[in-house]
Formats: structure tokens, sequence, C-alpha cells
């Protein structure tokens, strides 16, 4: 009976189009941002913030980009660790062009410049699909991480190799550098976040998504009806850059604080997968939730065996970590490719009927 | 017997206007490699009527569909709809000029409820820019809506209310059959086609099926060509039907004139050639 939508009449299209239909989604909505943005902040500790909702929110961003183009267009990539990387140096060479201008405006401009470089990479889906435009990701992968080593310009010709990130200050704070508060960054990655996601998901849920979605279940038939293929996935490619570029930027400035190409490598490609895999494809809240998911698993993990006394050594936790997410992914590919998001509506579901389950 | 039958605009005995020739096909031939699929076919559709196409399995039934809404291109012969002839079209410029179909084999987007696989229907219709789309408000809402109060009407005429926000990868084949025309009619196309639309369906299925044919060509007026198995069905819903075997047309005409047509009767008894 708590989650109930009996009496919930729809009265219009309007409000049946919308995109929580349900008083309880509405109000669960506003709770999460309630507690998101007031009590997170008020009551986070350094560490619970910097190491944990930071990169959680981060990586979850990541995840939406990736889904866009694989959970909802059907075409996987192994090159979101670079395009995170094409947004990160970019903001990187904005703050050097233009040192004064809000820095929160250009890591959403340097999203573009990755959209740009996506779309050129998306270029070959048009002709060819499934293995043949994974190794053409894979490629741009290692391109670009060839690029952000050997173009010196890219890093401001720094013997270090890195990007450092200088400190900015906006809306009166100073949100870049090492001096920037937790707090501050913190705020700063959420709302960046719930911005673009709020977009992302108007796209999904209209003409646009729709295309995306008709190219993954079946291209042929899509066409029949009229989609073109060059835009949809085009398209796709675009938000899907756009948004790991941002989350790319947000992750040297907002996190790390400095990063060289070791930050947007295959691996980073490989952790996105598996939390979209793991969170569910074509799932906005599966991408909150895999991210979620993978990166408290270790922290988890490590922190278990100490409340209980036991001894347990940081190579152990390594490997059980793996352990854990190798048997999950192949769980999930197999028995749930909805992931944890269908976990999460079944529960859903059940609160919906529950006590009553007839 | 295998002539043309009349065109001229005619009033039929239940009343409907069938006006002038809406497609009409000019010796259409089609090879894949050495296989002849289609040989030297001609054959038109008039404004409002319910066209069938019959015939055997292997017959040429759907490569004929394929070259109406230009998924295939026939290596010889043309194609005149609404007055303006060609020889090829691209599959997304026929949708454009009004022509939809459903398939063989359903061809739905599974991973899509009902409701989006209507509206999915309506792709050609929606315009509104990238920008507003982000937005959602303003003029990407307000078309939505729009379409949405359309991608209604169908649900309602076809009874498929209940499954409305259910992915169709679950339901029943029958009713995927019927999302699949709701789907082709949300484009409000000028000439429907259907590929065998009450394969594999039970009597009852088939019953509904029939009615919603019919009356999608009465409520709504629209034309019709499908390709159908079953000589009973035929009977029941085609003004006209064209009967091919073997990739050439054997007979052409009404219902009861074809039934009675001896190469047709060869055909389906598979007396050899
Ligand atoms: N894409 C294709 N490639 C090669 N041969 C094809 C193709 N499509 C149809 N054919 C051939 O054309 C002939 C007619 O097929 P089809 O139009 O599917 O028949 P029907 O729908 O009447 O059963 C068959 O011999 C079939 O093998
Ligand atoms: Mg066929």
């Amino acid at each position: 009976m708590i989650y109930r939508e009996a009496g919930q009449f729809k009265t219009s299209y309007r409000q049946d189009s919308a995109i929580f239909p349900i008083l309880q989604d509405r109000i669960a909505i506003i709770f999460y941002l309630f507690v998101a943005f007031i009590v997170i902040p008020l009551f986070g500790s350094d560490f619970f913030l910097n190491s944990m909702m930071i990169p959680f929110l981060i990586f979850a961003l990541a995840a939406i980009g990736l889904n866009v183009l694989t959970g909802y267009t059907g075409q996987i990539s192994l090159g979101t660790g670079a395009f995170m990387g094409v947004g990160a140096y970019s903001c990187y060479k904005l703050t050097t062009f233009f040192p004064e201008t809000n820095i929160v405006l250009l890591i959403l401009l340097s999203g573009f410049f990755a959209a740009g470089i996506g779309m050129i990479f998306g270029l070959p889906s048009l002709r060819i699909k499934g293995f043949y435009l994974v190794v053409t990701t894979l490629a741009a992968q290692f391109f670009l991480e060839w690029a952000f080593i050997r173009v010196g310009w890219l890093y401001n010709y720094n013997d270090s190799g890195a990007i450092e990130v200088p400190q900015r200050e906006a809306f009166g704070l100073i949100v870049t550098g090492p001096a920037a508060t937790p707090s501050v960054r913190y705020l700063m990655v959420l709302s960046i976040v719930v911005l673009v996601t709020w977009v992302v998901s108007n796209l999904i849920h209209g003409r646009i998504g729709r295309s995306w979605m008709m190219i993954r279940d079946m291209d042929i038939a899509a066409e029949l009806i009229g989609v073109r293929p060059l835009h949809a996935k085009l398209s796709a490619f675009a938000v899907s850059s756009y948004v790991a570029g941002v989350a790319g930027a947000m992750m040297v400035f907002f996190w790390l604080g400095a990063a060289e190409v070791e930050s947007f490598d295959v691996n980073h490609s490989f952790l996105i997968l598996f939390m979209v895999i793991i969170g569910g494809l074509g799932s906005l809240v599966g991408s909150f939730l895999g991210a979620a998911f993978i990166w408290m698993l270790p922290i988890v993990i490590r922190a278990v065996p100490r409340v209980l006394g036991l001894d347990i050594n940081a190579a152990t936790v390594e490997h059980l970590n793996f352990m854990i997410l190798g048997a999950l992914i192949i769980f999930f590919l197999i028995i749930e490719p909805h992931g944890l998001a269908r976990l999460w509506s079944v529960v859903k579901q059940k609160l919906r009927v529950w006590p009553f389950p007839y | 017997m295998s002539a043309t039958a009349a065109v001229r605009p005619h009033v039929t005995e239940d009343g409907r206007e069938l006006g002038e020739v809406l497609m009409d096909l000019r010796n259409i031939t089609l090879r894949f490699g050495g296989v002849t699929a289609i040989k030297d076919v001609s054959f038109n559709i008039q404004q409002g009527e319910i066209r069938a196409i019959i015939g055997p399995n292997g017959a040429g039934k759907t490569s004929m569909l394929n070259v109406i809404n230009g998924f295939y291109h026939p290596q010889e012969g043309s194609i005149t709809f609404r007055g303006e002839t060609r020889s090829r079209m691209r599959p997304h410029d026929a949708a454009r000029q009004g022509i939809s179909r459903t398939f063989q084999n359903v061809a739905l987007f599974q991973g899509m409820t009902t409701l989006d696989n209507i509206m999915a229907g309506r792709a050609l219709k929606m315009r509104r820019n990238f920008l507003w789309q982000m937005l959602r408000y303003g003029p990407a809402l307000e078309e939505e809506i729009e379409h949405r109060r359309k991608v209604e009407e169908v649900i309602d005429f076809l009874e498929i209310e209940h499954i409305r926000k259910t992915p169709v990868g679950r339901l029943p084949y029958g009713l995927q059959k019927r999302v699949e025309l709701g789907r082709a009619l949300a484009a409000e196309p000028a000439l429907l086609l259907l590929d065998e639309p009450m394969a594999g369906m039970n009597v009852e299925e088939k019953e509904d099926m029939s009615r919603f044919i019919l009356d999608v060509n009465e409520q709504l007026g629209t034309t019709i060509a499908l390709i159908e198995h079953d000589m009973g069905v035929v009977m029941d819903l085609a003004d006209r039907v064209v009967v091919l075997d073997y990739g050439r047309k054997i007979a052409d005409g009404k219902p009861d004139e074809v039934q009675s047509d001896q190469a047709v009767i060869d055909a389906y008894l598979g007396v050899p050639h």
C-alpha cells in the first residue's frame, strides 16, 4: 500500500506522458534531491564526499553517456574512457585560453569537443555493426590515448605530461584547485549531473530517444518507417560523447585535480561498460545504480572485515572485488540484461500491490 | 480472365466508392542473381479498395510488396503512385509519400512498449528540433501530446488499451500482429501493405483481424493491399485479387472469378507446369 497508483486517474495525455506519471515517484525524486542537495553536504564527511559521492556521481554520468549509445541505440563502444579524456583536455585548454570565464560554463562547453570527436568515430557505425564496431571504438580509444601523450599542446607542454587544474572561482566560491572544499566541489558535480541527466531524460522520452531505440531494436524496420539511420546514430554518438566528455572534465576538475593519460585508458572504458551492464542497459536509474554498486563495492569489501575485526590485506580486497564483479557481470548478461534497474522496478512493483499480491 | 479487371471508378455492393488508380505497376521484373522472383507482372490498385495478392509459397508475393515500398528495386518495369512514375525509390521516401506496411514475420521494436511502437509509426510527422526536445517543453511537449492523442485513437480502434505500457516482446504473437497494424495505421497511410496479417493466428484472432482490416478500409477509407494464404479470408475481404505463381501473374479479378479459374486451381493443387 506504500506505493499505489489507484485513485490517480490520469485525466490528460499530458499527465500520462509525464516522465514520472505516478505521484509517489515524483515525491521520491524530490526526496532524493533534498537528500542530495541539503542533507549530504551538511552531514557528509570529507571522506564520504571526496571518495564516495563525487566519483560515484561522475561515473554515473559517464555511464549515462555510454547507456545512450549502448543501452538505447544498441551501438557498443569501448571508447568511453577516451571520450572522457577529450572532455578533460578540452576543458584544460579552454581554461588556458579563457581564464576569466566561469569554469562551469567551460565544463559544459568542453562536452561539445567530445561530441564532435565522437561523431567522427561514430561514422563507421553507418556501415558496420557489432564486433567490427567494437573494434573501431577500440581503435578510437588507442588513437586518442596516443594523442593525449604525443600532442604536447594538449597539456601545454608540461614536463610531467599531466594536466593540472588551476584554481578557479565561480559564484563567489573557490570551486577548483586544491583550495576548493569537498562540499563545494560535490555541489558543483551534483548540479551538473542533475542538469545533464534531466536533458538526456527529455531526449530519451521524445522523438529522438524513440528513434534511437528503433535503430537498436530493428534498424531495417526503423528505416522503412522513415527514421534516417544517419541522423539517429550520429545524434546518439554526439549525445553520448558529450555526456562522457562532461563527466571526464568533471573527473579532473572536481575530483582528481590533475590527470594524465592513465585516467582515460581502456580500463576506464571497461569500468563504465560494466557499470552499464550491472546497472541495466537502457535505464537511467540503472546507470546510477551500476555506478554506485561498482564504486562502492571495494569500499564495502574493505570496510566489512575491519568492522568484524578480521585482518584482510589490500591484495585480497582487490581479488575479491574482481571475482564478485566478474561473477555479477556474467550473471546479469545471461540472466537479467536489464540489470539492477529491473530488480529495482520489480521491488517497486511488489510494493505497488503489497500487501495483496493478487 | 487474366486481363486486368475493370478499373473505372465504381461503387461496390456495400456502397464504398472505388476511385481511380492509386498505384499502377507495369511489367515488373525482379531478379536475385539467377533467381527471377517476379516476371513481367502488371496490375494496379484502385483508390479505396482491398486488393489481395495470393499464390503458393515462393510465388513472389512478399517480393512484390518490397518492390512497392522501395525495399527492392526491380530490374525492369515502372511504378506509378499517385500519378508519379518512378523506377526506384528509397524506403523512407515511400514512407514519406504515404505507403506503410506490416511484415510477414512481425518486425516490431521488441524492447519498446506498445505505446512507443505506435508512436514510432508517427516518426515522420514529428519535427520539433533537438533543442526543444532537450527541454521537452513548449512546442516539443505540445507536439508529443498531439501525436499521443492520435496514437490513442489507434489504440482504441484496435482495442489494445490494456497492453499500452507493455513491452511488445512480452506479448503473444496475435497481439503483436495487431500492434504492428497499429504502428502502420499511426502513419495515416494512403496505401497500407499487409504481408500475411493472419499468419499463425487461431480462428478467433483471424476473425478479429479481418474485422479490423474491414474497419480500416471502410471507416478510415484506407486503400489496402494484402497478402493472404487463406482463400476463405480472401473471399470475405478482397475487392479484387491478383494471383501469382512462380513469379508470374496467372489471374486477376474479382474473388469469385479468380476462385473458379482453372490456372489458379491448378496452381493451388500443385499441378505440374
Ligand atoms: N533477398 C532475397 N535474395 C534472394 N532471393 C530472394 C530474396 N527475396 C526473395 N527471394 C526469392 O524470391 C522468390 C519469391 O520469394 P517471396 O517473395 O518471399 O515469396 P512469397 O512471399 O510469395 O512466399 C523465392 O524464390 C525467394 O527465394
Ligand atoms: Mg511471403
